[in-house]
């Protein structure tokens, strides 16, 4: 099994016929992606690629196409509409890829989608894979393999490095999931790790943080009170210089300065692996597995 | 590709000065006392001249602690003006050169207190932080007496309520009349902060005077870069000559750039994996120079415009390259290197580690052109480091 996708998942594409839109989809559907339709206002009618048809508005394209998951590639200032656009059309796993999104815009969306019940991941993420089976979003598929580890991290390229690394010392994974690095997004860490703990085919899970907020550390929380399984973490930003983010405001409103050396601890308390570079990901897991 | 794809940068905001956010705070209709900008002595005499009395001269750079650092002075007279403004203007706060001064008729205080809005990650709603014991540091209220802070979220859907409004002015002042117009400053200050796209917008201090009124001394605000696009009137606000050039240079290339102390200059595609690579070359013995992303792009010239500015800095020995192709295809970054040391031979050694979308391509063009890369991380950057401090094998 995997996490929130498999070979069902029936996938929207918004902003299909965008320069970015178009090269992901045709990459997902290589990858052998369901990709059920596609949406872009005015282009209602035509066919991606002679074989997706595409609709002017989510609900037709759910009305005519019952998809159970949509990926967002429209440009920033679009991107809360089209957010609510698949909430409100009832699709169940929205994934949103661009970024650049108004944080004050979110602040709007996310309430929402919560009150729609969808599930949403993003934005400003890479979307998430699971090998062998799907793919939404652009995490390249020929740097993963399947197999056993779950993985959820903020971050992308670094996401890259980190699979690359398991693949290549022949741990594969049940899913990747990129949860994106902006101050508000839809799926945090403890909504995947919760994912992950409930998939039988996951036997262990790697989580990949960055300095910033407090989500690691109510993980490591998470991880200690409700997961059986091992799990090993890394945090990037062990040498940022502190102060470079925005004032000192919102470190005081979460009680916390989300420095990388607090949310190592925090990990190391609650029984999570600590590696101190991404290649050390590889033996921590090994020792914890075998 | 365009400018939003992929990972390409951490979300960075727009700093604007005091008398910038003053104007946005009056506009919305906040007390705020008047007050005119001066970038010379004279200037801030003139000022001083006109509204007569006590005046005070405050220092309009992008750095906090501004009274400690000698940038806010009272001068009783015109001349005292000129004088004190003189001195405030030859500063250079946390790096950076006062370039304006503020000059406000002093205003007599009763009491002091703070009011503040962010957008808070852990509730991801706006949040008010309000404390009756405000004109000093906020975090050291948080530390000292944390029960003088009252925070309140507010759902954007309906604003700040008046209800709650009023229920945080009767935190901050036992009179209904303070209170009150407490309440509507709080109010004015959540509109101008959504309309303006702001990720911070506070008053530190808002006092009271003798005679009872409720007046806001100074005002700060930080503007969301992502609101630019639909909001570009507010670009007009930003003052590059208050920023660091190096990162003025980098924001008009597209590029994500935060100069350090060390000498191992990095260009990374992605800020996860940047900020890993930095605590890579920590962690075998180095320091890195910089924090660069160069993003999800494949632009050569961000290439071009990377190692400019890494260049341009003395200090760095050594120059990484750590690429992860996945939407960045290496081959263009491999061009950007070339067509960058070309134009420019390097005077430091280049270590490059590229793998991933286009990898075979772009090792053959380093190759034509005496050029070698790396695939693994570690090894890269133990290089690196290693030329860096001159213990290379």
């Amino acid at each position: 099994m995997s996490i929130f996708i498999d070979k069902s998942t029936r996938l929207l594409v918004q902003g299909i016929t965008g320069r970015d839109g178009s090269f992901h989809t045709q990459q997902m559907i290589e990858y052998g992606t369901q990709v059920v339709g596609g949406v872009t206002p005015g282009k209602g009618g035509q066919k991606f690629e002679n074989a997706v048809p595409i609709f002017n508005t989510v609900s037709e394209a759910v009305k005519e196409t019952s998809p159970n998951a949509t990926v967002i590639y429209v440009p920033p200032v679009f991107a809360a509409d089209a957010m609510m656009e698949a909430a409100d059309a009832g699709i169940p796993f929205i994934v949103c890829i661009t970024e650049g999104v108004p944080v004050l815009d979110m602040t709007r969306v996310y309430p929402f989608i919560k009150e729609k019940g969808a599930r949403l991941l993003g934005p400003n993420c890479p979307g998430l894979i699971s090998p062998g089976k799907s793919k939404v979003g652009i995490i390249p598929g020929r740097i993963c393999t399947p197999g056993p580890v779950g993985l959820v991290s903020r971050s992308g390229t670094l996401t890259y490095e980190v699979v690359f690394q398991l693949t290549r010392a022949g741990m594969g994974q049940t899913t990747c999931v990129g949860i994106g690095g902006d101050p508000i997004n839809g799926t945090n860490f403890i909504d995947c790790l919760s994912a992950f703990e409930a998939d039988p085919e996951t036997t262990s899970v790697v989580m990949i943080g960055e300095i910033g907020g407090t989500d690691e550390q109510d993980a490591a929380d998470f991880v200690k009170n409700k997961m059986t399984k091992p799990v090993v973490g890394f945090i990037a930003g062990q040498t940022a210089p502190p102060g470079r983010r925005m004032g000192h405001a919102g470190a005081i409103i979460s009680g916390s300065a989300g420095t990388a050396a607090e949310k190592m601890e925090a990990f190391e308390k609650n029984g999570i692996g600590v590696a101190k570079r991404p290649i050390d990901v590889v033996q921590l897991l090994k020792d914890r597995t075998s | 590709m365009s400018r939003w794809r992929g990972l390409r940068a951490r979300r960075t905001n727009l700093n604007i000065h005091e008398y910038q956010a003053k104007d946005i705070f009056r506009a919305a209709g906040i007390p705020i006392p008047p007050g005119e900008v001066a970038t010379t002595p004279e200037e801030a005499e003139a000022i001083a001249r006109k509204y007569g009395g006590t005046v005070v001269v405050k220092a309009q750079v992008h750095a906090g602690g501004r009274g400690k650092a000698g940038g806010v002075k009272l001068a009783k007279t015109p001349e005292e003006a000129r004088e004190v403004a003189r001195k405030i203007l030859a500063l250079t706060i946390k790096d950076l050169p006062v370039q304006k001064v503020l000059v406000t008729p002093a205003a007599d205080i009763a009491t002091e207190a703070y009011v503040g809005v962010i957008v808070d990650r852990a509730s991801k709603k706006p949040v008010f932080m309000v404390s009756p014991a405000g004109g000093i540091d906020i975090e050291e209220v948080a530390a000292k007496t944390p029960d003088k802070i009252r925070r309140h979220p507010v759902d954007p859907r309906y604003g700040l309520r008046t209800y709650e409004a009023m229920d945080l002015g009767f935190f901050l002042y036992k009179d209904a009349k303070q209170a009150r117009a407490a309440a509507l400053i709080m109010q004015k200050l959540y509109t101008a902060f959504m309309a303006k796209g702001g990720s911070l917008a506070e008053i530190n201090p808002l006092v009271t005077t003798p005679t009872g009124d409720v007046v806001a001394l100074d005002a700060k605000m930080v503007i969301d870069d992502n609101e630019l696009d639909r909001l570009p009137q507010l670009a007009a606000l930003r003052d590059e000559s208050a920023e660091a050039p190096s990162e003025v240079e980098a924001r008009k290339a597209n590029l994500t750039f935060i100069k350090l102390d060390g000498n191992v200059g990095c260009v990374v595609n992605g800020a996860g994996l940047a900020m890993a690579t930095m605590d890579l070359v920590k962690y075998y013995g180095g320091e890195p120079a910089n924090f660069l992303d160069i993003g999800g792009s494949s632009n050569p010239e961000k290439v071009v415009a990377a190692l400019k500015i890494i260049t341009a800095d003395p200090s760095v020995k050594a120059i990484l390259f750590n690429i992860f192709g996945g939407i960045t295809r290496t081959d263009d970054v491999a061009n950007g290197i070339v067509t960058a040391t070309k134009a420019n031979p390097l005077k430091v050694p280049l270590v490059i580690r590229l793998t991933g979308t286009n990898e075979e391509i772009a090792l053959k063009i380093l190759q034509e052109n005496g050029m070698s890369a790396m695939t693994d991380m570690d090894e890269a950057v133990k290089k690196a480091v290693a030329l860096a401090t001159g213990k290379a094998a």
